[in-house]
C-alpha cells in the first residue's frame, strides 16, 4: 500500500478549517496529464540486463571502427587503452576470463588499472551508457546502429568477437555468455535493503582500548603543499587557522609570538576581485570540456595552444575568429564548434589567456 | 585621536597608522569592488603595515592579563565613522569577503575533466548541520546546466497504469513536505582506503553535505500514476542532462520517504545541485539522488546502469564486485581541529564534528585524543535527526603533548563506526566506495594537525 497516511495526517488541520481533505488520488485531478506515446518513446531509453528497451539494428566491427577514430578515440585511446582523460576501456581481460566470467587480475593487488571491460557484467549496461551519454560532448546524437557497431569495435578491441562480427538485437545474447566478468558481482552484502546486517561493526570500548597506538601511514612531505596553501582554505581568525603549507611545519607552537596581521593580511590584500578571471570564464564557458592543462583531449591543449602561438601576437584576432565561428583542421579533424553565445570580449580575454600559457 | 605612547613601548603591541587605508579607497571598494589597481595599492598599504612592526589584533600572550590599549577598540574605525552601504547594494548577498577562503575545491589530480568530477565542500569551516547552499559539494557526471524550470517534464512510466507527465507548475502544485538529510557520495573518503592520500577533512570527507529539502513525496506521484506494487519491485531514476544519469532504487526505499525535491534549503535548487527538480533518497549515497529529474519507471528487475555496473561498485579482495551498495553506513569525523590546521597555543578547544548514518538517527558520539586508546561520550546538539547530520562536541583542553584525535559515531540500529583495519579486514583497500572509518587527526607540538591513520 502507499504510505498516504503520513501525508493526510500533516492535512488535518487544514481539514478542520475547512478546506477539502486530501485523501486520494482523485483529489489532485487536472494536476499532471497522460503522456503520449511518442514522448515515451523519446525518453524511455534504457536497457536492462535482459535487453528489455533494447532497439532493433546492427552494426560492424569495421562500422564502428571508423566512428571510434572519429568520435571516440581522441579521449579513449585509439584501442580504448587510453588512461589520459578517463579510465581505460579495454585490457586486463584474458580468453580464460571469457570462459569462467570471472576475470582474474582483479584478485592481483598489483593490477595498476580496472578497465571498464575487466569491470562490467553485462553487455546491456555499454550499449545503454554508450546510446544515452556517448560522445562525451555531443551525447544522443548516435543511431541505434552506430551503437551497435561502437560496441561491437570495443568487443573486438577486447577479444571478446571476432573482426568480422555483425552485433545486433540478435546477436548480443551470444556476446553476453562470453562477457569477462558476468559472473563477478556479488548481492551478498548489508548496503542494498535498509534492513540488511552490516558487515563491518566497530567496538564500543571506553578504555584502555589498544595496548600501543602506531602511526601507520601520514602524508608525504612531498604532498604537503599537493592541494595548494592550506592556511588560505581556512579562516584567517578563531581557534582554528590552515597552516601555511608553502613552508615546512612550524619549529615550534606558535603560542605569545605569533603574529595575527600576517596571517590575516593575506585575505584583505585578495579580496573581492573584479578584476575579469580569465580561468574562470574559461570553466564558465565550457572550454575545458575540451582543452586541458597539458593533456591533449577533444582539442589541442593551453599548452600546446599556447606554444603553436605565443611569439605571434597577430595571431589573436585569428583565434578569436575561429572561437567564435568554429573551425577545423589546425589541430586535426574534430572541428571547434563556434560559439556565437560567447561575448567578442571574453573570447578576447580567454584566447589571450589561453596563449599565455597561464 | 588616542595620544598613546604604545608605539614607544618596545615588544608591546602597537596601535595602526591612523587611516593608513584612506576612506575613499574603501567606499569606492565597497561601491564598485576590487580591480587590479586597487589590489595593488593594498599590498602596497600592508606590506609598509607589515615593515612598521604593526598588530591589529591582541596577541595569544595577552589574553590573561589586560595589555596594552586594543587599537581596535581605542582607534574610531572607519566602519564607525562614515556611512554604510545603503540596503540591496547586493539583491542576493554574499559572504563577506573575509570567508573567501571557504570555497569548494576540486582535488588536483583525481579527474582529467572538470565536467566529470567534484567539488568538495570546506567541512572545517561549517558550525551547526546545514550546508550553504553556495558550498554545498558538487558532483557531476556531463557537466551541469542551468535548466529553465519552464522547459523541464517529469514523465512517470514502466509498470503504472497511466503514463504521467508533470510540469514544475504541476509538481508545485502538489502536497509537499520539508526535510533535513544528509547527502554523502558512495566515493566519499575512498582516496584513503589504502592509505592517508589528502591533507584536510575538505578532501577527506567534504563530498557530504546536509540541507532541509522540500519536495512532493514520490510515493503520491507513483500512486497518481498507478504503479504495480505487486511486480513493480523496483524504479528508475533518470536525469535531463548529458549523462542522462540513471540509478535503480528499491521499490521499498521509494515509498518510503523518497522525495522529488525543488527546494533546498528555502529556496529553489541550486543548478549545480540539480534545478529544477531532483530526488531525494534519504540514507542512500548522492548518486542516487538524480539530479535534473526528468523520469521515473516502474519495473521489476534492476537496470544495471554503467554508474551501477562499471563505476559505483566495491571490489573485494576475492575478485568479486559488490553491485548495488547503496546505502551509507554510520559514519563521523571531527571537523575542527582537522588535518591542515594550526592551533596556535595551548588551553582550550572544543573538539567538534558531525556524524551521520544512512540507517537512522545518530545514538552517540565517543571521542579519544589517544589514538583509541580511552574513550569519552561526546555532547550531541539537537535535534538529531533520521538520517540527518548531527554536530557533536567535546570539551578538551590541550596540554601541547602530541595527541591524535577520533570520534566514532553509533546508530540507531546500534551500528558503531569501525576502525580503518576492521574495515581492510573485510573488504580489503581497493574498494574505493564506502569507506565509513574513523579518521585520525595528529596534533604535533608545534599545534599542526595532520591526517594520519592509526593501526
Amino acid at each position: 500500500m502507499f504510505k498516504l497516511a503520513k501525508l493526510v495526517g500533516s492535512f488535518a488541520l487544514a481539514g478542520l478549517a475547512g478546506v477539502a481533505l486530501a485523501q486520494d488520488a482523485k483529489t489532485y485531478e487536472g494536476i499532471g496529464r497522460l503522456a503520449t506515446p511518442n514522448e515515451v518513446i523519446a525518453w524511455d531509453i534504457d536497457v536492462r540486463p535482459d535487453f528489455v528497451g533494447l532497439p532493433k539494428g546492427s552494426g560492424s566491427v569495421d562500422d564502428g571502427m571508423g566512428i571510434w577514430d572519429a568520435q571516440c578515440a581522441s579521449c579513449h585511446g585509439s584501442f580504448g587503452e587510453s588512461n589520459e582523460v578517463f579510465t581505460p576501456i579495454v585490457g586486463g581481460t584474458t580468453l580464460e576470463d571469457q570462459e569462467t566470467g570471472r576475470v582474474a587480475s582483479l584478485t592481483d593487488p598489483n593490477q595498476p588499472q580496472r578497465s571498464t571491460l575487466m569491470k562490467v557484467p553485462t553487455v546491456s549496461t555499454l550499449w545503454d551508457y554508450i546510446h544515452r551519454a556517448m560522445p562525451w560532448t555531443n551525447p544522443r546524437t548516435l543511431s541505434a546502429d552506430d551503437t551497435y557497431a561502437v560496441l561491437a569495435y570495443i568487443l573486438y578491441l577486447g577479444e571478446i568477437v571476432p573482426e568480422d562480427f555483425v552485433l545486433s538485437n540478435e546477436t548480443i545474447a551470444q556476446v553476453q555468455d562470453r562477457m569477462p566478468n558476468r559472473n563477478g558481482m556479488t548481492l551478498e552484502h548489508g548496503m542494498w535493503e535498509r534492513n540488511a546486517k552490516p558487515d563491518v561493526n566497530g567496538s564500543t570500548c571506553m578504555t584502555n582500548c589498544v595496548e600501543t597506538v602506531t602511526i601507520t601511514s601520514s602524508l608525504p612531505d612531498y604532498a604537503r603543499n599537493a592541494h595548494g596553501n592550506i592556511a588560505e582554505q581556512n579562516r584567517t581568525f578563531g581557534p582554528y587557522r590552515g597552516s601555511d603549507s608553502t613552508k615546512p611545519p612550524l619549529s615550534s607552537l606558535p603560542g605569545a609570538d605569533y603574529q595575527p596581521v600576517a596571517m590575516t593580511a593575506v585575505v584583505v590584500s585578495d579580496a573581492g576581485s573584479g578584476a575579469i578571471d580569465p580561468k574562470a570564464l574559461f570553466a564558465k564557458n565550457n572550454c575545458a570540456a575540451c582543452h586541458a592543462a597539458h593533456t591533449k583531449m577533444v582539442g589541442p591543449s593551453i599548452a600546446d595552444v599556447a606554444a603553436k602561438y605565443k611569439d605571434q601576437p597577430d595571431a589573436l584576432p585569428m583565434l578569436e575568429a575561429k572561437v567564435k565561428n568554429g573551425a577545423v583542421g589546425t589541430w586535426g579533424q574534430i572541428p571547434m564548434p563556434p560559439h556565437p553565445q560567447v561575448s567578442n570580449e571574453d573570447i578576447a580575454v580567454m584566447v589571450k589567456w589561453m596563449v599565455s600559457g597561464s | 585621536m588616542s595620544k598613546s605612547k604604545l608605539s614607544e613601548i618596545p615588544g608591546q603591541v602597537r596601535r595602526a597608522p591612523e587611516n593608513f587605508l584612506p576612506a575613499d579607497f574603501v567606499a569606492d571598494v565597497s561601491a564598485n569592488g576590487m580591480s587590479e589597481e586597487r589590489r595593488g595599492f593594498l599590498r602596497k598599504s600592508f606590506l609598509g603595515a607589515i615593515s612598521a612592526g604593526l598588530a591589529t589584533g591582541v596577541g595569544a600572550n595577552a589574553m590573561a592579563q589586560a595589555g596594552p590599549d586594543d587599537p581596535a577598540i581605542i582607534e574610531k574605525q572607519i566602519w564607525q565613522t562614515t556611512l554604510g552601504q545603503p540596503v540591496a547594494v547586493k539583491p542576493y548577498g554574499e559572504p563577506s569577503i573575509y570567508e573567501k577562503y571557504l570555497q569548494r575545491r576540486q582535488s588536483p589530480g583525481l579527474t582529467a575533466v572538470d565536467a566529470a568530477s567534484v567539488a568538495f565542500a570546506p567541512l572545517q569551516g561549517f558550525f551547526g548541520i546545514i550546508t550553504p547552499n553556495g558550498l554545498h559539494f558538487e558532483r557531476h557526471h556531463q557537466g551541469w546546466y542551468d535548466i529553465d524550470p519552464n522547459k523541464h517534464r517529469l514523465m512517470i512510466n514502466g509498470m503504472v497504469k497511466k503514463e504521467l507527465v508533470f510540469t514544475m507548475d504541476d509538481l508545485l502544485r502538489l502536497p509537499r513536505t520539508s526535510k533535513f538529510y544528509f547527502i554523502e557520495c558512495g566515493a566519499n573518503t575512498g582516496m584513503e582506503w589504502g592509505n592517508v592520500a589528502v591533507p584536510t577533512v575538505q578532501y577527506t570527507h567534504g563530498m557530504l553535505s546536509c540541507c532541509e529539502f522540500t519536495g512532493v513525496p514520490l510515493s503520491l506521484l507513483l500512486e497518481m500514476a498507478g504503479a504495480d506494487l505487486k511486480k513493480g519491485k523496483y524504479i528508475l531514476a533518470e536525469g535531463n542532462d548529458g549523462s542522462g544519469m540513471t540509478r535503480t532504487i528499491p521499490m521499498d526505499i521509494a515509498l518510503d520517504d523518497v522525495m522529488v525535491a525543488f527546494g533546498m534549503n528555502g529556496e529553489m535548487l541550486r543548478p549545480e545541485n540539480g534545478y529544477p527538480l531532483r530526488l531525494v533518497v534519504p540514507g542512500v549515497q548522492g548518486v542516487s539522488w538524480v539530479k535534473w529529474l526528468r523520469r521515473i519507471e516502474v519495473g521489476d528487475k534492476p537496470y544495471a546502469a554503467k554508474d551501477e555496473a562499471v563505476h559505483y561498485i566495491d571490489l573485494m579482495p576475492d575478485g568479486l564486485h559488490r553491485q548495488y551498495t547503496t546505502i551509507q553506513e554510520v559514519k563521523s569525523v571531527i571537523t575542527t581541529p582537522s588535518g591542515g590546521q594550526q592551533l596556535l597555543n595551548t588551553g582550550f578547544y572544543a573538539i567538534s564534528g558531525l556524524a551521520w548514518s544512512g540507517r537512522g538517527k545518530i545514538e552517540r558520539v565517543d571521542v579519544s585524543v589517544d589514538g583509541g586508546k580511552n574513550w569519552s561520550q561526546a555532547r550531541l546538539e539537537t535535534p538529531v535527526m533520521d538520517k540527518c547530520l548531527t554536530r557533536f562536541s567535546i570539551d578538551w583542553v590541550w596540554d601541547g603533548k602530541p595527541a591524535i584525535l577520533q570520534s566514532r559515531a553509533v546508530d540507531s540500529t546500534g551500528h558503531v563506526q569501525p576502525a580503518i583495519r576492521q574495515l581492510r579486514e573485510v573488504r580489503g583497500t581497493r574498494s574505493i566506495y564506502h569507506n565509513n572509518a574513523i579518521q585520525s587527526w595528529k596534533v604535533d607540538t608545534n599545534g599542526e594537525v595532520s591526517n594520519v591513520q592509526v593501526g
